[in-house]
């Protein structure tokens, strides 16, 4: 199944130290290993195939997303697959020739946020009359690789998604973000100036985006999840492995039980992920779904939280380390559990989903 | 599949006929929670004559076989049977030591003679199990038990003291765990299995009082009791073998019981439903953001229980830790409870403080007396600290 197969390729081509040469270069990335995946047809794993994607729908993409994860394997696929939703559900097969880029390699991306608030209306950069953008986006992701920027814009106060050629952008109009995860990269971007090569109205663009902004934390959820998996993996090979006051450590309760509620916690998230890739397709997403791409959120947000905490704290004076990998899993965690909203953010809609119907 | 599918819907809509028509009304007293707290003769008549009920109709252990008084049904009848004795608000199905623990234990390792012997009485109510691991020195310790069983011609002569025996003073049975060798180098080499009779000399059972106020569990005293070697479960010295596999029915590690229906069901819904009608501030407690917040949490745990006992059946998603989610179904399912029952007991106003009896209690104190009785769930059948451990030492290769 695609998890074995996604884990195979993961476990090949991206062992902790290849993910390590990447931390501090300027894509975050190795070139091949995005073509091998490009080639294996993940650019287009959740599009439909009437626009080159494999037609299996989006839920299929939860189990490569877990299996990235699992290596903390940073590529702009999942920036990739956020823009191939957000396009396909606001503009669907008019935009064909967009999305038919993005599955055969194309980086594609989401500039959404105007500052920081996942959850206000983010409708600060204004589209024209004479046809331009004015104002700028925080915080988007693989900025500098993207070759196809989806933009959240305002037109007259309405929301409009508007696509914007890399080639449109002056260089100097991206900053850097200095993130706090190092397998990632994100950029703010200034769009004043710029004219869209094509723009989306109507209903269908406040719809598509409040769906792939679900899919975005079912998908972040999904990769968490793998981090997590692997994270508690590096904890019980250090407390078998490791002696203090004579004893491996792991024999110790207060640090076997934490692990085991780790374990737990793991598995709960991987239980909403699998539900959540159940209940999401190419249509309009219901409250079913609504409801399990939150839990799966907050579940595998909590989880890796904890995780990456208790990953630094067992691991001692190593576990401080830049060289430990608990620091690669604590910046994960502390990347993760903004994307796309927070706990806080999606228990408070799962509170009105929940308890007032 | 679809035909299966179709002759499992009629089978619910036949059995919740069924169920309108004989679910006993309220007997007018006090019905325990759990199996945990058959306290009075009362009670027990009144569960065993609904449970003898309920056999007949062939709605217990259907997925029993046949010649032992089940029905040889596909175990997917019975879990329709416990999901509409819960929506019927059902009395509990009492004899559960000997339906989930005892029952599957023969079925899987007892001869023909035991399972002829024993299997249909459990089924019926006609006999009462219950179960003598415990001693008063070594609950968690369970290896070091050392209640002594000596060989004397055709019996054994058994002297000890068993303790938290469920149902011991009404059982006509027990599974009994006795060392019958003191001096063997591996403590666990010592014990031996005896499906015991409890109804005779030398055998007494003083109930105990619990936390609740209920009874239901007694300290077990073997006195010079005679029981004939045939009790003998297994071979001399096979006894901890034969224990760690009742525990995994006891666990629910392994399936096979021949009814979930142990306990009064109580679920999110029921605490929701329970909270809404409660003020605090002067405003319904459901509005207040920090309850909501909390509510979500509960939700939530009881959504990955449903979900991950879904996945459990999927051994493609199970394939990190094969045994993971069966060994941890304890661990998590029942500190959940507890703590869903304590929340719902808290956030009553004054009336948290009020207990059964006090006819200003809410729900007539139910959710205090579900809370204390949940310590059954958390402490037998091996503490939720002994669950980590287990968790920690099987599914991820931690030391002891």
């Amino acid at each position: 199944m695609l998890l074995d197969v996604a884990r195979g390729f993961v476990r090949d081509q991206a062992p902790i130290d290849a993910v390590r040469a990447q931390l501090e270069t300027d894509t975050g990335f190795d070139a091949a290993t995005w073509q091998a995946m490009v080639e294996m047809g993940w650019g287009g794993i959740a599009l439909p195939d009437t626009v080159g994607g494999a037609g299996m729908g989006v839920g299929s993409a939860v189990p490569v997303f877990e299996a990235l994860g699992g290596g903390l394997l940073g590529t702009p696929l999942l920036s990739t697959t956020l823009a191939g939703q957000l396009i396909w559900r606001a503009a669907g097969e008019s935009a064909a020739e967009w999305l038919g880029r993005l599955c055969s390699g194309s980086v594609g991306t989401i500039a959404y946020l105007d500052h920081a608030d996942w959850g206000g209306a983010n409708l600060g950069v204004e589209l024209g009359a004479d046809g331009t953008l004015t104002g700028g986006k925080s915080f988007v992701a693989d900025a500098s690789v993207a070759d196809c920027f989806a933009v959240l814009a305002s037109e007259g106060g309405e929301p409009v998604l508007a696509l914007v050629e890399r080639n449109a952008i002056d260089d100097n109009a991206l900053t850097e973000n200095v993130l706090i995860d190092l397998t990632k990269r994100a950029a703010n971007v200034d769009f004043t100036g710029v004219t869209p090569a094509q723009v989306f109205r109507g209903d269908a663009v406040a719809a598509a985006l409040r769906d792939t902004l679900l899919l975005g934390a079912l998908l972040t959820a999904a990769e968490t999840t793998g981090a997590a998996g692997k994270c508690l993996n590096s904890i019980t090979e250090y407390l078998k492995t490791r002696k203090q006051f004579g004893k491996l450590i792991g024999s110790y309760q207060a640090l076997k039980h934490p692990t085991v509620d780790i374990y737990v916690g793991m598995e709960n998230a991987r239980s909403f992920v699998y539900h959540g890739a159940t209940v999401v397709g190419d249509e309009a997403l219901d409250q079913d779904a609504e409801v399990a791409c939150r839990m799966a959120k907050v579940a595998a947000d909590e989880v890796m939280v904890f995780a990456g905490d208790r990953s630094v704290q067992f691991h001692g004076g190593f576990g401080f380390t830049w060289e430990c990998d608990s620091t690669l899993f604590i910046r994960r965690a502390q990347w993760a559990q903004q994307m796309y909203g927070g706990a806080i953010h999606h228990r408070k809609r799962l509170a009105s989903l929940l308890l007032d119907s | 599949m679809s035909d299966n599918k179709a002759a499992l819907s009629a089978f619910r809509e036949e059995v919740s006929a069924w169920m309108s028509e004989n679910v006993p009304s309220d007997p007018g007293f006090l019905l325990p929670l759990t199996f945990l707290e058959v306290g009075t003769e009362q009670q027990l008549d009144f569960l065993r004559e609904w449970q003898h009920t309920l056999w007949s109709a062939g709605y217990l252990g259907m997925h029993w076989p046949s010649e032992y008084g089940g029905q040889g049904a596909d175990p997917a009848y019975q879990y329709i049977v416990d999901k509409e004795l819960a929506k019927h608000n059902a009395p509990i199905i009492f004899n559960t030591i000997g339906l989930n623990w005892v029952g599957p234990l023969l079925l899987d390792m007892g001869t023909d003679e035991e399972k002829a012997k024993y299997i249909k009485n459990i089924l019926s109510g006609e006999e009462i199990w219950c179960q003598g691991f415990s001693e008063p020195d070594h609950g968690s310790d369970l290896g070091a038990v050392q209640t002594r069983a000596v060989r004397d011609g055709d019996d054994y002569v058994v002297n000890g003291s068993k303790i938290w025996t469920t149902l011991g003073n009404y059982a006509d049975h027990m599974i009994l765990l006795a060392r019958t060798n003191p001096n063997t180098e591996r403590k666990y080499d010592g014990l031996s299995f005896f499906l015991s009779p409890m109804k005779i000399d030398g055998v007494e059972a003083h109930p105990i009082r619990k936390v609740t106020g209920e009874y239901g569990f007694n300290q077990t005293f073997f006195t010079d009791a005679k029981i004939p070697a045939s009790c003998l479960m297994g071979e001399e010295g096979g006894g901890w073998m034969v224990a760690m596999k009742t525990l995994e029915y006891e666990r629910g590690v392994t399936a096979g019981q021949a009814s979930g229906y142990w306990g009064v069901t109580i679920q999110v819904d029921d605490m929701i439903e329970e909270l809404s009608k409660l003020e605090h501030d002067g405003e319904p407690l459901l509005s207040d953001p920090v309850v909501r917040d909390d509510l979500v949490g509960f939700i939530m745990e009881a959504k990955a229980l449903s979900l991950t006992g879904r996945r459990t059946g999927i051994p493609a998603l199970t394939s990190d830790y094969p045994m993971g989610l069966a060994l941890s179904v304890k661990y998590r399912g029942t500190e959940y409870e507890r703590r869903m029952k304590q929340y719902t007991a808290s956030k009553q106003g004054a009336q948290s403080a009020l207990y059964v009896g006090d006819a200003d209690a809410v729900s007539g104190g139910f959710w205090q007396r579900a809370y204390f009785s949940n310590f059954g769930a958390t402490i037998g059948g091996g503490t939720t600290q002994v669950q980590a451990n287990i968790v920690a030492e099987h599914v991820l290769g931690l030391p002891k």
